[in-house]
């Protein structure tokens, strides 16, 4: 037993939190933005799906990691126009079109992977760099879990800060948020709603393309497989509604699925490891069930209030 | 030589099908309250929404300040110093007073980021300029509708407006609140110089307010007038294009027996909240109960307990002498009690079925209608749906049509038919000219005053103060849940009322007892 506790509070941990996380924080401060502007996005995991397949093409076509990322990025742009005609020129159900595009995601990657690598998968492109930063071998403990960590983990970093900034404290991010919340107000202070709404999408877009480069290129080797990002884009929406859209929330939850997933890894001495990899989707579930009952309280809650007032 | 603040030149709005504005020349002087009256669906929010550049017109040009407008949007009205406070408010309910005044002009810091602080000071500083009181840092869906209309004008007048068009402004006020409203409007135009356009139906408003007032009627500017040369009643036919009577409702009969009571009644809302409170009331054969209460004080939740569609959590409801409380919709209307519904789109209507279809509903399983196998029996049905469609004077194109096709009044009188056609003896009535214009309302008002002479007793419950003074034997006032006084129409003022409709209690002993007899 202390054994296994010992090996759960390790710095080994601490490393593959982080790494579980990233990608999943990535997506989701990208699906905070969406959310804000009133867009239920689905569409993340194909989202994240074609940034790891752009990026790890780019790095084997271009050859080097951060022109994969340039790649993987303008498509992600591209995907983020794409969605946001759809659902916001074209005004389709925007449930579909996210389910449309992870299946177009999977069939169009699936397709272009065998095209170009051939049936087993891309391997052995260039990689984005992993960081060893020499002041991190004096700190006990921390720095041994921070030790190696791709450079996409210190970008996410300041993604969330400036995501953070953007949506709490410009005033374009008042403007997002009305957007979703009554896009009729925005509407007649004279700014379109429309045009928050394409800014989110695109904003998604990136983000979930660095999560798929980060996949790719980041924690893997410069190596593309089939329906690589693994439902991820659906976990990081969790963190989104989890996060109540705040970017630095979403970033917590994701660490919290991070946890769990390391938590698995831990574990797979113990229990069949596919017992251990349904637990981030078992802590999905709870995570789900603990937002509508806190909803439910918080409604109750603010009437309370209105009548003591 | 008066200033000319807006001209409209011969402008025509056409929306597919519909020609909502038909060649209107109109000027509004500079300083002065224009009124706009008329029924629903005459163009009086649609004129408007061309000024504030929602929708940019078919035909005709608007001139604002001698300049001729090119572009319609609202940013562009915004600039020219027009402000608009719409019918549903603009506001984002989750914000702050100051993040929803300032929304578009927002003060930064660094140019990049939204400095809260200067917002907050700056509407502070507004709110007081203005007499329009309001705490800016308060989270706007937690303010009473009253105080978020302020939030709308206080932004109208950050963006710099000199024109305020209010578009029904006082639809959803208390009369306390439209007291308010109107000094604020008249304070504006005396200090500040403001011009402001006035939407309404309701003419006493245009008598207490307005300087001059231009009638709409289908579309077509009907008439513009001196407000002091017109009476309302003029105003009302001007409106309607023929006379209306606004004559005393007859009245015969004496209260009968008890056919409605309810006691100590608790019944609970969505939220699992206790909406309505201990409640006891009872209601007479030929007399007209009116419940008086600001929206969301339990009398939503205590009609629906009354009519089956809520369940009670404790208490008793008699209809007839039977045991009511907790029974079916079904079973309540078969014990005699007939129901038109606050929403009649929601629960009034089925907006796809056919009009005779919705005219027969409730009725469609006695024999007349019925033939083998559960056929209905076409031909019959037609009859009878043609006939309640004359007699309630319902205007569409034939019972064949789907209810949806049908204007609000119209589809107001579909519900009122097919209710009273039951010949019920209780009668459940909530919010019945809701939306509805003068004339259709002259023409509801009626109904149920016949319904009320024949001895059915009735239960009115309406946010028009007006109404319930209109047709009521007695007025209970509601307040979250609790009945707080009980009145009769020619013993008590409407600005009176409305002090026990916030909460405050009549003091009189044995006023409450008078309710529960």
């Amino acid at each position: 037993m202390h054994d296994l506790l010992s090996r759960i509070f390790s710095a080994a941990t601490l490393n593959e939190t982080l790494r579980t996380a990233t990608p999943v924080a990535l997506a989701a401060i990208g699906g905070a933005m969406t959310e804000h502007a009133g867009i239920m996005n689905i569409g993340m995991d194909g989202m994240i799906l074609m940034g790891a397949f752009f990026g790890a093409y780019g790095s084997f076509l271009l050859g080097g990691g951060w022109l994969g990322l340039g790649l993987a990025v303008a498509i992600g742009i591209l995907v983020g126009l794409l969605f946001a005609l759809f659902v916001v020129k074209l005004k389709a159900d925007e449930f579909i079109i996210g389910c449309a595009l992870n299946t177009f995601a999977i069939g169009l990657t699936g397709f272009l992977s065998d095209s170009v690598f051939g049936y087993n998968g891309g391997k052995g492109m260039a990689a984005l760099p992993k960081l060893r930063l020499s002041f991190l071998d004096h700190i006990p403990f921390l720095g041994k879990g921070l030790q190696g960590l791709s450079v996409l983990f210190y970008i996410t970093l300041l993604l969330v800060l400036v995501l953070w900034l953007f949506v709490y404290r410009t005033p374009y991010g008042l403007h997002l948020r009305a957007a979703g919340e009554k896009p009729e107000t925005l509407r007649t202070a004279g700014i379109s709603p429309e045009k928050m709404k394409w800014i989110a999408s695109i904003l998604c877009g990136i983000t979930c393309a660095i999560a798929g480069v980060y996949l790719s290129l980041g924690d893997l080797e410069g190596n593309f497989a089939k329906n690589m990002s693994n439902s991820r884009g659906y976990v990081a929406f969790a963190c989104v509604i989890f996060g109540s859209a705040n970017p630095a929330k979403a970033y917590l939850a994701a660490l919290m699925f991070g946890f769990f997933g390391a938590l698995g890894t831990c574990l797979q001495a113990y229990i069949s490891p596919d017992l251990t990899a349904a637990i981030p989707y078992i802590i999905t579930i709870i995570m789900m069930v603990y937002v509508v009952l806190r909803s439910q309280r918080r409604r109750r809650l603010s009437h309370r209030k209105e009548q003591v007032a | 030589m008066e200033e000319i603040a807006v001209r409209f030149d011969h402008v025509s709005m056409e929306f597919p099908g519909v020609l909502a504005n038909d060649d209107i020349s109109l000027s509004i002087r500079k300083g002065e309250v224009f009124a706009l009256v008329g029924e629903n669906g005459a163009g009086k929010s649609t004129l408007m929404h061309l000024l504030y550049g929602m929708h940019t017109p078919t035909n005709g040009e608007i001139w604002v300040k001698g300049e001729r407008l090119t572009e319609y949007s609202p940013k562009a009205a915004i600039q020219r110093g027009i402000g608009m406070v719409h019918q549903h408010f603009m506001l984002v309910p989750s914000f702050s007073v100051a993040q929803n005044v300032v929304m578009s002009k927002e003060p930064r810091k660094f140019k990049l980021f939204y400095d809260w602080k200067a917002a907050e000071e700056k509407t502070r500083a507004l709110s007081q300029e203005y007499g329009l009181s309001v705490d800016p840092s308060a989270i706007v869906g937690e303010l009473s509708v009253g105080l978020q209309q302020r939030v709308e004008i206080l932004k109208a007048l950050y963006r710099g407006a000199e024109l305020l068009i209010l578009d029904e402004p006082t639809a959803v006020l208390t009369p306390q609140e439209t007291t308010e409203l109107f000094s604020v409007i008249r304070r504006v135009v005396r200090e500040k110089g403001m011009t402001v356009i006035l939407i309404t139906h309701k003419l006493y408003e245009v008598k207490a307010i307005s300087d001059r007032v231009g009638i709409m009627r289908k579309g077509r500017l009907i008439a513009v007038k001196d407000t002091a040369s017109v009476t309302e009643r003029e105003l009302a036919s001007l409106m309607v294009g023929r006379p209306v009577l606004y004559e005393e409702l007859e009245r015969s009969g004496q209260p009968g027996e008890i056919r409605l009571a309810a006691k100590d009644l608790t019944v609970y809302d969505n939220r699992g909240l206790t909406a309505v409170k201990k409640l006891s009331l009872s209601l007479r054969a030929g007399e007209i109960l009116g419940i008086a209460a600001i929206e969301g004080n339990g009398q939503s939740e205590l009609l629906e307990a009354l009519t089956g569609l809520r369940s009670c959590a404790s208490g008793s409801i008699g209809i007839c002498g039977q045991q009511a409380a907790n029974c079916t919709p079904g079973e309540i209307r078969a014990m005699g009690l007939a129901h038109i519904p606050e929403d009649r789109l929601a629960t009034g209507v089925s907006k796809d079925a056919s009009v005779a279809e919705n005219l027969l509903v409730g009725r469609h399983k006695a024999p007349e209608f019925r033939g083998a196998l559960g056929y209905q029996k076409q031909s019959s049905i037609a009859r009878y749906a043609e006939g309640l469609f004359e007699k309630f004077d319902i205007r569409g194109a034939g019972i064949a049509v789907s209810a949806g096709s049908l204007s609000g009044g119209n589809l107001q009188k579909v519900v009122v038919a097919r209710e009273c056609s039951f010949d019920t003896p209780v009668l459940i009535i909530s919010q019945p000219t809701r939306g509805v214009d003068v004339g259709a309302i002259e023409f509801i008002h009626k109904q149920i005053m016949d319904k009320r002479n024949e001895g059915t007793a009735i239960l009115l419950c309406s946010a028009d103060l007006d109404e319930v003074f209109r047709l009521s034997d007695r007025i209970i006032t509601l307040y979250e849940g609790e009945i707080t006084g009980e009145f009769t129409p020619n013993t008590i003022e409407k600005e009176e009322l409305g002090y026990y409709m916030t909460g405050n209690r009549r003091k009189e002993a044995g006023a409450h007892e008078a309710i529960t007899h």
